[in-house]
């Protein structure tokens, strides 16, 4: 039956190579388990065990995102695309309308930015959950470029009705997004990092909710609302302000869309002022989302940090990370300016 | 459903198929009308094709429009489901009353078709170039899941312009996915002109069957053609997937729609719709192109 001559159980893998582990072996400071898309596809094969509606697609990425670890153990149910970003999506969309739920997976730049429009009207105008994971976002993919580079994906995906747009801060909290995802309603764009992500969540949190802010830390005289990459980093800085006696909250803003007003408003309220913080363009991510709520409230001073409106410069991602002062004294520096503190 | 059962199709007459086509072309008038503009000439050079899937050969439920196993049909270029809504309505997969608002404020049924509002619409479509793929995931799901259901997908001659319907191609012929069914309506015109013009499409057989298809080339308004076709097709199973080249007349059965460029998108009033009226009902008269 089969004209190709492959079993069908492993007819749409890509090449049969076991995991390759090159990838894993320049890792600066940070230990292996901390590394979240490192362990996507662990926790989609885990998921997968107990649910046959999961598959798992990728655009010849499959180690970059470790969803090679899903295609070994559920070859059946791993789709590599090759390279066609769009084709994969809106086939996810097709699957989807057949009962499946596909996590489909490439880097932020084409998956939010090249597809998005398949994202638009295959997935969210027909409310079909496919789950984009979108990895290697913001400015993680350090010297390969501009082209490679995702500083305006989230400000893409916002104005998308019906669509759930979540980031996650490190790998214990995207194995909690993975499985909230399983059963939530509509598609979603989970933004990930490059996998190198320090750990913020010792555990996978019990009591994460879609849409439900995290506070990681208390204070009053500023809030600091971080998405993604930088709930690490800001977790950091606020340790150092706290050293000088400032009182920080910190929250981590996991989802964009619905983004969580009451957590804003309350900090509005019981804080002094907020700074938010994303990998991504000042505009039309985060900072963008949180001033959305902010204008509608009683005034109070707010600062946007990120990246401020231009193509990052290439340079290893620790050395963008510095230059764009999206690090822990990158941060502490811009709140100090922000408050006018010395 | 065991394949001889796959093979079970409704059977009806080609004079029914013809009539039906008739309807087709006419409910496109009566609905244009109250829309106040709309695609007559994409939707014409489909009625054939149409009437010869819905009424004599696609495996559907009306009254169970998700049943598991239905075979699937995504309209590619969804702006000719003006043509498709009616068929719907008339299988009954909801009563036909619910066209007469058609397009108006709070309508479910506009010039694109919406899945999430229209029973018997297995996808939403309109962004040209999306429906190939779309097929494709569910000629996946289809295997995945051992089901036995085929996918058809109707794409336009101009949509191919479009370059993930490639990527789509290419994939199914990777996949191996003989269970999906492409069916071009070739109406030779895309808006600004001629397709060869504009952006050529040809050599089309030998474009799909380089991708991997197996590829028939057939006259898309020769209804005893289309079905013999159509009832030729090999199961959902691993083989090259199946496309037929529908070579087909843009705004065909009103004679001066066709191969106008003046026609994709018109609103007849007046004794112009009157007239039009008359001639679909007379039926296809013989096709000549007038000389340039």
């Amino acid at each position: 039956m089969s004209a190709a001559g492959q079993d069908q159980s492993t007819l749409f893998r890509g090449d049969e190579g076991e995991l390759r582990l090159k990838n894993a072996k320049s890792v600066r400071g940070t230990p292996a388990k901390a590394m979240p898309a490192f362990i996507l596809g662990e926790e989609l094969a885990d998921l997968a065990d107990n649910d046959p509606r999961i598959v798992v697609a990728t655009a010849d990425l499959a180690n970059s995102s470790r969803a090679r670890d899903f295609a070994n153990r559920h070859p059946d149910r791993f789709i590599d695309f090759g390279i066609a970003e769009r084709n994969m999506i809106t086939a996810a969309a097709g699957m989807a309308s057949c009962g499946l739920v596909p996590y489909v997976a490439t880097f932020a730049s084409f998956a939010g930015i090249l597809a998005a429009e398949a994202i638009k009207t295959d997935c969210a105008y027909p409310r079909m959950p496919v789950r984009v994971l979108a990895h290697h976002s913001g400015i993680s993919m350090g010297f390969y470029g501009t082209s490679h580079h995702a500083t305006e994906d989230l400000g893409m995906m916002r104005p998308i009705a019906d669509l759930t747009v979540v980031c996650a801060a490190d790998a214990n909290q995207l194995r909690a997004i993975l499985r909230a995802s399983v059963d939530h309603p509509g598609a979603m764009y989970i933004r990930l990092g490059r996998g190198r992500d320090a750990e913020v969540y010792g555990e996978v949190p019990a009591d994460f909710a879609l849409g439900k802010a995290t506070t990681l830390r208390d204070g009053t005289d500023l809030t600091i609302i971080a998405t993604g990459s930088q709930v690490h980093a800001s977790l950091m800085a606020a340790q150092k302000l706290g050293e000088t006696g400032m009182s920080v909250r910190v929250i981590d803003m996991h989802t964009i869309k619905p983004l969580d007003g009451d957590a804003v408003r309350a900090a509005a309220r019981e804080t002094k002022a907020i700074l938010t913080v994303e990998e991504h363009n000042v505009i039309g991510g985060l900072g963008s989302a949180v001033a959305e709520v902010l204008v509608d409230e009683d005034r109070i001073p707010f600062r946007r940090h990120g990246i401020h409106d231009e193509f990052s410069l290439i340079g290893p991602p620790a050395a963008l990370y510095a230059h764009y002062r999206l690090d822990a004294d990158g941060i502490t520096a811009v709140a100090k300016e922000f408050l006018q503190i010395n | 459903m065991s394949d001889a059962e796959q093979g079970d199709r409704r059977n009806f007459s080609e004079d029914y198929l013809a009539e039906r086509a008739k309807f087709i072309r006419l409910e496109t008038l009566r609905l244009t009308r109250i829309a106040g503009a709309g695609h007559y000439s994409s939707t014409f050079s489909a009625a054939e094709l149409f009437a010869a899937l819905y009424y004599g050969h696609l495996r559907l439920d009306p009254a169970n429009p998700k049943w598991e196993n239905r075979d699937r049909f995504v309209l590619s270029k969804g702006h000719a489901a003006i043509g498709l809504y009616p068929v719907l309505a008339d299988l009954g997969f909801y009563p036909p009353s619910k066209l007469d608002d058609f397009t108006r404020l709070g309508s479910a049924f506009g010039d694109h078709p919406d899945m999430k509002k229209i029973p018997g619409i297995d996808f939403s479509s309109g962004s040209l170039g999306h429906g190939l793929s779309v097929a494709l995931g569910m000629a996946i799901a289809g295997r995945m899941k051992n089901h036995t259901y085929r996918t058809y997908c109707m794409l336009g001659d101009g949509e191919l312009n479009e370059g993930q319907i490639w990527e789509a191609a290419m994939a199914a012929g990777h996949f191996q996915l003989q269970g999906l069914v492409g069916i071009v309506d070739r109406n030779q015109l895309s808006i600004d002109g001629p397709t060869e013009k504009v952006m050529s499409v040809e050599p089309l057989v030998d474009r799909f069957t380089s991708f991997g298809w197996d590829v028939q080339r057939i006259d898309g308004h020769n209804l005893s053609a289309i079905m013999a076709t159509l009832a030729a097709l090999k199961p959902a199973g691993t083989g090259r997937p199946q496309m037929i080249i529908a070579d087909t007349v843009k705004g065909r059965g009103v004679k001066y729609m066709e191969l106008s460029l003046d026609w994709h998108v018109g609103n007849l009033v007046g004794d112009d719709y009157d007239d039009a009226w008359a001639e679909i009902e007379a039926g296809l008269q013989p096709f000549e192109k007038e000389d340039a």
